[in-house]
C-alpha cells in the first residue's frame, strides 16, 4: 500500500486549519451577500471613445453546433468588414456561460454579445457588464429580460411567434395532429415553439430525443410514428434531428408531413425533393451580423436602433419557391 | 557476541528536503499549476489583474470542491460517475422544495442535504454488499438521476428549469453564506472561492492527521489487508461516498443560491472533469495513493487554463485538445516523480 503520509507527525496541522477557518470568518465579515430579487436595469452604457472597437460573442450553443457557427460566421464577417475585432466563446452550461461573460468584463471589452437561453443565471454578471459602462446586447433567446437587464437591444427570433407561425402552416395544408420533436432536455425556447405550435394548431403532442445521439432519435421518431398512425405532421426544431425525422417518415411507411426550424444543406435537398414541407429560417446569421454593427454604431454615432425595441431576425418560411436561391447560401455557411 | 556497528533502521533513515518533497503526490500539480500560472501571466494583460484573477478563481472554486471531494473517494479505492448530475439533483431539490412547496430556504438546503447524503449511502451500500465495481454501480445512478431531474421539474413545474427561489423566505440569509462576495482589496471575490479552500483544508486534515484518514488510505490500497488489520472497510467506503455526495450538496446549493435558477440537464458531463482534476492532482486510478490538496490545485489548473485561453483570445476551438494534452503531460509527470519516490522510500 502506498501512502503519502509524513513519517513524524506535526501538531500544527490543526493550527494551520484554525487560523485558516478564522481568517475565513474575518474576510466574511467583510462580504455582500446577494441582492433579493429587483427589478431595474444597470444604467451608464455610454456611447463614445474610439480606436479600435473589441467585441466579445458568448453564445450558449455547444462547440461544433451548426447553427451556431453560422452566428459566429455573421459576427466574425461583420468584424472583418467594419474593423471589429470580434471574440466568439460558446458555453452551454448558464454558470460556465456567466463565467466567460465575467471574464469579458475583465477584459474591458467594448461590446459584449450574449444570448440567454436562462436568464437568471445570466443576470448578475451582465448587469455588471452592464454597471461598468460596456454595452451589452442580447441575442437568439432572453428577448423578455433583455431591457431588464440593462442591454440596449435585443435580436433574435420570438419562438413562439414563431412556432406559431409553423403550426398555421401546418394546418392550413389540412394536417389534423402534429409531433412535436424536442431535441434538448432543459432548453425553454424548445418548449415555447412546441406551446406556439399548439396554440395555432391545436392537437400537438411532444416527444423528448436526445440530439447527440442520432439513431436513438431515428428510432424514436419511428417508434412514435408507428405506435400512432394519425400523427400526419412531424415538427423538428434543429436541422439535424428534421434529416432524421424524413428517414424515420420513410421508413415507418407514414404519410406525415415533416417541417421543421432552421436550415442546413440536408434540409435545403429535402425541400427540393418534397420531403420535407417548409423550413422557417430565424436567419441566425443576422444574429451574429447585426448586433457587431449595432454596437460598432452605437460606439460612433450613439444609434440605437428601433429605440431598444427587439429586432427580429425572423421567421422566413423556406419552401419549394424561395429554396433554390436560400440553398446556395446555406452551402458557404451563412445561412 | 560483539555488534560493531549497528545498521540504522531504514524506516528512521533520514531523507533530504528534495526527496521528501519528490514523494508527494502534488508535487506534478503544484508544479503545472505554476507554469500555466507564468504563461497566462505573461502572454496576457488581464489574467493578473484583481477582476482577470476573480473569474479563475471563481471557475475553479465549484471544481475544486468537487474535485476534493472525489480525490478522497479516489483514494479509497472507488468513482462515483453520479457526482456531477448530483450537483444539479441537489440544486433542483433546493429549488422545488423552496418555490413549488414554500418552504425557507434554510429547510429546502436542509432537505436536499439529506437527500444527497441519502443518495451517496445508497451509492456506498450498493457497491459494498454486491461487490460490482463503482463504475458501474455510479453508472446506473448517473442515468438514474438524469431521468428524475428531468421527470420530476417537468412534473413540479411544467417547464425544464426551476426558478424564482430569489422571493423565498430565507433567501438572503442563506445566500450570505453560500453566493456572497468577498472584497479584498480591488478584488471581487466569490464566497465559493473560501468554500473551496476549506473544503481543501479540512479534507487535507483529516486525510493527513485523522484515524479515520488512515482508514481512507488502507481501504483504497488493499481491501483485504485493511480488512484483516480491524479497518471498518464498509464504513469507510460508505462514508467516503456520501462525502463526495456532500461536495455535490455543497456546489449544488451555491449555483442554486448564486445564479437563482437550475435546469434539469446542468452537471452532465462535470464528473469527469472532477476526476481529471484529482487525477492531474496526483491521485491514482488504483486508489490508495493521492491528496486532496493535490486535486484542488488541479481544478485551479482547470480553471486559470479556461479563463487563460479567453484571456489569450485563441480560438476556443481547440480547448478540448489543449485539456487532453495537459491531462496526459500531467499524468506522465506524476507517474515519473512517483517511480523516483519509490526509488527514494526503498
Amino acid at each position: 500500500m502506498g501512502s503519502n503520509r509524513s513519517a513524524t507527525p506535526r501538531p500544527a496541522g490543526g493550527r494551520v486549519l484554525l487560523a485558516a477557518v478564522a481568517a475565513g470568518t474575518l474576510a466574511l465579515a467583510a462580504c455582500s451577500g446577494p441582492g433579493a430579487t429587483d427589478a431595474g436595469g444597470g444604467g451608464g452604457q455610454q456611447p463614445g471613445g474610439s480606436g479600435e472597437l473589441r467585441v466579445a460573442v458568448i453564445s450558449h450553443g455547444t462547440p461544433g453546433d451548426a447553427f451556431w457557427n453560422v452566428v459566429k460566421n455573421g459576427a466574425e464577417t461583420a468584424g472583418k468588414e467594419l474593423g471589429v475585432q470580434v471574440d466568439y466563446n460558446a458555453a452551454g452550461d448558464p454558470s460556465a456561460q456567466a463565467k466567460l461573460i465575467d471574464n469579458a468584463v475583465a477584459q474591458k471589452v467594448g461590446g459584449l454579445v450574449v444570448s440567454m437561453a436562462n436568464p437568471d443565471a445570466l443576470r448578475d454578471s451582465i448587469r455588471k457588464a452592464a454597471d461598468s459602462g460596456i454595452p451589452v446586447i442580447t441575442i437568439n433567446s432572453g428577448e423578455k429580460r433583455s431591457a431588464e437587464f440593462g442591454a440596449i437591444t435585443h435580436v433574435g427570433q420570438s419562438e413562439e411567434v414563431a412556432g406559431e407561425r409553423a403550426g398555421e402552416n401546418l394546418k392550413q395544408s389540412g394536417r389534423t395532429k402534429l409531433l412535436c420533436i424536442i431535441h434538448e432536455a432543459g432548453n425553454v425556447a424548445l418548449n415555447e415553439r412546441c406551446d406556439g405550435a399548439r396554440r395555432s394548431f391545436g392537437d400537438v403532442q411532444n416527444l423528448q430525443v436526445d440530439i447527440s445521439n442520432p439513431t436513438d432519435v431515428q428510432a424514436r421518431i419511428k417508434g412514435a410514428l408507428q405506435s400512432d398512425s394519425s400523427i400526419d405532421a412531424v415538427l423538428t426544431l434543429n436541422p439535424q434531428v428534421a434529416a432524421n425525422a424524413v428517414s424515420a417518415v420513410r421508413e415507418s411507411g407514414s404519410q406525415a408531413k415533416v417541417a421543421t426550424f432552421d436550415l442546413n444543406s440536408d434540409v435545403v435537398s429535402f425541400i427540393k425533393s418534397g420531403q420535407l414541407e417548409f423550413a422557417l429560417d430565424q436567419q441566425q446569421y443576422l444574429q451574429g451580423y447585426l448586433p457587431v454593427t449595432f454596437l460598432k454604431l452605437f460606439r460612433d454615432n450613439a444609434n440605437t436602433v428601433g429605440g431598444g425595441k427587439p429586432v427580429l431576425t425572423g421567421p422566413q418560411i423556406v419552401d419549394k419557391s424561395n429554396v433554390d436561391k436560400v440553398g446556395s447560401f446555406a452551402e458557404r455557411g451563412t445561412r | 557476541m560483539a555488534v560493531a556497528t549497528p545498521t540504522v533502521d531504514e524506516r528512521l533513515a533520514r531523507v533530504g528536503v528534495l526527496d521528501r518533497l519528490l514523494v508527494r503526490p502534488e508535487l506534478g500539480a503544484v508544479l503545472g499549476a505554476l507554469v500555466v500560472f507564468t504563461f497566462f501571466s505573461v502572454f496576457t494583460d488581464q489574467f493578473l489583474s484583481p477582476a482577470g484573477a476573480a473569474t479563475w478563481l471563481d471557475d475553479a472554486s465549484t471544481l475544486g470542491i468537487m474535485a476534493v471531494g472525489v480525490a478522497m473517494l479516489m483514494i479509497g479505492g472507488e468513482f462515483d460517475l453520479s457526482a456531477g448530475v448530483m450537483t444539479a439533483s441537489t440544486a433542483l431539490v433546493t429549488a422545488i422544495l423552496a418555490t413549488q412547496l414554500g418552504l425557507n430556504v434554510w429547510l429546502a438546503l436542509g432537505g436536499s442535504l439529506l437527500f444527497a447524503l441519502a443518495v451517496g449511502a445508497f451509492n456506498g451500500f450498493v457497491v459494498m454488499r454486491t461487490g460490482l465495481p463503482s463504475f458501474i454501480v455510479t453508472l446506473g445512478m448517473f442515468l438514474a438521476l438524469q431521468g428524475l431531474n428531468l421527470g420530476v421539474t417537468r412534473l413540479f413545474t411544467g417547464s425544464v428549469q426551476v426558478s424564482g427561489i430569489s422571493s423565498v423566505d430565507g433567501y438572503e440569509s442563506a445566500g450570505f453564506l453560500f453566493a456572497s462576495t468577498v472584497q479584498i482589496g480591488s478584488m471581487t471575490l466569490q464566497v465559493s472561492v473560501l468554500w473551496w479552500l476549506l473544503v481543501a483544508g479540512v479534507a487535507t486534515w483529516v486525510l493527513l492527521r485523522t484515524r479515520f484518514g488512515n482508514w481512507i488510505f488502507a481501504v483504497g490500497g488493499s481491501v483485504t489487508s485493511a480488512r484483516q488489520v480491524g479497518v471498518p472497510v464498509m464504513r469507510t467506503k460508505i462514508l467516503l461516498f456520501m462525502t463526495t455526495a456532500f461536495a455535490a450538496w455543497v456546489v449544488g446549493s451555491i449555483n442554486i443560491l448564486r445564479f437563482t435558477t437550475v435546469q434539469a440537464n446542468q452537471g452532465i458531463g462535470l464528473e469527469l472533469q472532477f476526476i481529471v482534476a484529482a487525477v492531474v492532482g496526483g491521485c491514482l486510478l488504483t486508489g490508495g495513493f493521492g491528496s486532496a490538496i493535490g486535486a484542488a490545485i488541479g481544478a485551479l489548473i482547470f480553471g486559470m487554463t479556461r479563463q487563460g485561453i479567453v484571456f489569450a483570445r485563441w480560438d476556443t476551438d481547440w480547448f478540448m485538445l489543449f485539456l487532453g494534452v495537459m491531462l496526459l503531460a500531467a499524468v506522465l509527470v506524476n507517474n515519473a516523480f512517483r517511480r523516483k519516490a519509490e526509488r527514494v522510500r526503498r
